[in-house]
């Protein structure tokens, strides 16, 4: 290998790029995708620089077969990941749910399109929000991250790998066309200050009949192949031994619960947010692009005298409902900010509307994001 | 006195005491057969990783082979087997699966890796039906045959998928059937050693969900209709396509050499990285 895995230094980069090179840093080996806007510079990115430190992108028949080569490479012990569009997702969703049933670790980047179908491919919204955690069959929970920044792209593509190893699951970073197309600076550090995560496997030797390799609400080891472990991997419902269970509901109970659980359990570690509203009695929540309009405008307005406050979702999936509740309880006034037309704003209302009065803007124009100016008009119509 | 215990029993999952197969299910055989293959090479299940679907022939490694086993989603074997070959280029990886999994749903992962010629070894349990969800047509069903989902005689085409695999570019194909176990044998033996893309079809009677329903009968019936319908490779090259009508040409029917894809990711991985390759 002649090159470095991690690329330190500072630079001027693509969202996208910045994904791939984040992805790269945090330890990934094996890639796979299907060409699709406006995701393909990662694609792209990974190609190029992964073989170069001894990785593998592969350019798969579909969406299906790229999220299966990506599941069955993490098996293998390798950190894995896709990367596509909404379009994609939709056909990965039935093997996302396969992942989350066998807990194998892998990120998933969406960057997203205008949709519904092939829509408008270019431009960013933030349309597969609940897709995310409602898309695949049955009850289950996701993890997912929305970068607001190409540094951002960076950052949250190592912490989707490190949330993937560290609770085997798949993590998905919630991106769009804008954050992904975006051109910032950009700082790589070096190879030391970067946290990286690797999964736990069982102790070599251990007798393959008494090993518990699933279904434990703190995260079993994952019995990868090749190691004499005799995994038996399957999605059906299966017991903590990996045995398949057909027969009894409690099975499938345990089953559902415990995966689950495996999330919800570990909510406050993989709850990521930025709270700037202490003393606000408007407070802006937004994720994503969106976040970006939101900072401004409550800058703005603070500078007319009105105190609005903001907070950042990082952490999506699994939702963070303290957070919403802690933010509501301070609040008199919640206005909630996506690019769509209020996938997560009924969320959010749950929590929040027991303690302060929430309202919706979506943007004017769907697809692009709302004018800082709107928002301060939304802020005067609903601080008296 | 020491007991008697059958030679393949030491490749028995311990905690799997029991089959899901129906009875006089094909399975059985093809079973013996890759244990068989893989106990005359020397090797042990270790050296190998499965991967099977949806449909019966998925379990065949899942639970009962005492080894790691990926068990999918419908279609997509050949497509995780893929990930995990490259994952493990070390390791055998075979992937057992039926007509409905292969050329049905997944019809495209098979014909792409097979024009890949990633090694693998991909055996398709061919009985011409959805046994598993109750006797429904595939795209193997002979025209005419009634079905619970053509119960007035299927009205489509079938696949011949020995020959879509082989016009996709797969370095060894072989077909058998259920009454040829030890040239099955033979052939899964040469299919594990191949670097390239293996594919076995196996004519596999489906007594409950095809025998039953079609009239051909229960799986002795079926097995005898097998055997004299099959002509080997060499022997059908000499007959017409009207004489091959309802024959199945058995035999080894592709056996080349071409680049393999997980080496030539190295080479590549070589190449990019500023070696040679």
């Amino acid at each position: 290998m002649s090159e470095k895995r991690v690329l330190t230094g500072r630079y001027f980069m693509m969202g996208n790029v910045a994904c791939a090179e984040g992805a790269i840093a945090a330890g990934c080996e094996f890639t796979a995708g299907y060409p699709i806007t406006p995701a393909t510079e990662i694609a792209n990115q990974l190609a190029e620089r992964l073989p170069r430190v001894g990785g593998t992108f592969l350019q798969m028949e579909d969406e299906i077969s790229s999220i299966a080569a990506v599941i069955g490479a993490s098996w293998t012990g390798k950190k894995s990941m896709t990367v596509t569009s909404g379009p994609g997702i939709s056909l990965m969703l039935e093997n996302i749910g396969f992942a989350i049933g066998v807990e194998t670790p892998c990120v998933i980047v969406n960057v997203q399109r205008g949709a519904p179908s092939t829509g408008m491919p270019t431009i960013g919204i933030q349309g597969d929000m609940v897709q995310a955690k409602r898309g695949s069959h049955g009850d289950y929970e996701i993890i997912a991250l929305c970068p607001s920044s190409p540094q951002e792209m960076f950052n949250h593509t190592i912490i989707a790998f490190n949330y993937a190893e560290r609770y085997r699951t798949p993590v998905f970073i919630l991106s769009d066309a804008f954050v992904g197309h975006m051109r910032e600076e950009v700082i790589i550090p070096e190879p030391e200050k970067i946290n990286t995560v690797y999964r736990k496997i069982p102790e070599p030797g251990m007798d393959p009949q008494t090993m518990r390799g699933f279904l434990d609400e703190d995260v079993a080891p994952m019995p990868i192949f090749g190691r004499g472990y005799k995994a038996h991997v399957t999605s059906s419902c299966h017991d903590e031994y990996g045995k398949r269970n057909l027969i009894d509901l409690s099975a499938l109970d345990n089953y559902v619960r415990k995966l689950s659980n495996k999330i919800l359990k570990h909510r406050d570690e993989i709850t990521l947010v930025e709270r700037d509203y202490e003393g606000a009695e408007t407070v802006l929540v937004s994720y994503g692009a969106v976040a970006r309009a939101a900072a401004m405008a409550a800058s703005r307005a603070k500078e007319e005298g009105i105190p609005v406050g903001t907070l950042r979702l990082i952490t999506v999936w699994p939702f963070p409902e303290e957070e919403i509740e802690k933010m509501a309880r301070q609040a008199k006034h919640v206005i909630v900010l996506e690019n769509n037309l209020g996938q997560i704003y009924p969320y959010i209302k749950a929590e929040a509307a027991h303690f302060s009065e929430v309202s919706f803007l979506p943007p004017r124009v769907i697809g692009q994001i709302q004018d800082p100016e709107d928002i301060l008009r939304k802020i005067r119509e609903v601080t008296p | 006195m020491s007991e008697i215990v059958h030679p393949l029993h030491r490749f028995r999952r311990p905690s799997v005491t029991s089959t899901t197969n129906c009875p006089g299910c094909g399975n059985g055989i093809v079973v013996q057969s890759i244990l068989r293959a893989i106990d005359e090479l020397g090797m042990g299940l270790d050296d190998f990783v499965f991967v099977s679907g949806i449909g019966c022939a998925a379990w065949i490694p899942s639970p009962f082979f005492n080894a790691d086993v990926l068990h999918t989603t419908h279609g997509r074997p050949i497509a995780f087997a893929l990930g995990i070959k490259v994952g493990l280029p070390e390791k055998k990886v075979m992937v057992t699966s039926g007509d409905g999994d292969l050329a049905a749903i997944g019809g495209n992962h098979l014909i792409q890796n097979a024009r890949r010629n990633v090694e693998m070894v991909a055996i398709c349990l061919n009985n011409g039906i959805y046994g598993m969800t109750g006797g429904q047509a595939a795209p193997t069903t002979p025209i005419g045959v009634k079905t619970t989902t053509t119960p007035y005689g299927a009205f489509e085409n079938s696949f011949d998928i020995s020959r879509l695999v082989i016009a996709a570019g797969a370095s060894f194909v072989a077909r058998w059937t259920t009454v040829h176990p030890r040239q099955l044998t033979g052939s899964l033996k040469k299919a594990i050693q191949k670097k390239g893309f293996s594919f076995i079809e196996v004519f596999s009677h489906c007594p409950i969900q095809f025998g039953r329903k079609t009239g051909v009968g229960n799986a002795i019936q079926m097995m005898e209709d097998y055997r004299k319908r099959s002509i080997l490779a060499k022997e059908a090259a000499k007959l017409s396509p009207e004489e091959l009508q309802d024959r199945i040409v058995v035999g080894e029917l592709v056996d080349i050499e071409k680049p393999e894809m997980v080496e030539e990711i190295e080479k590549m991985k070589k190449r990019a990285s500023g070696g040679n390759g």
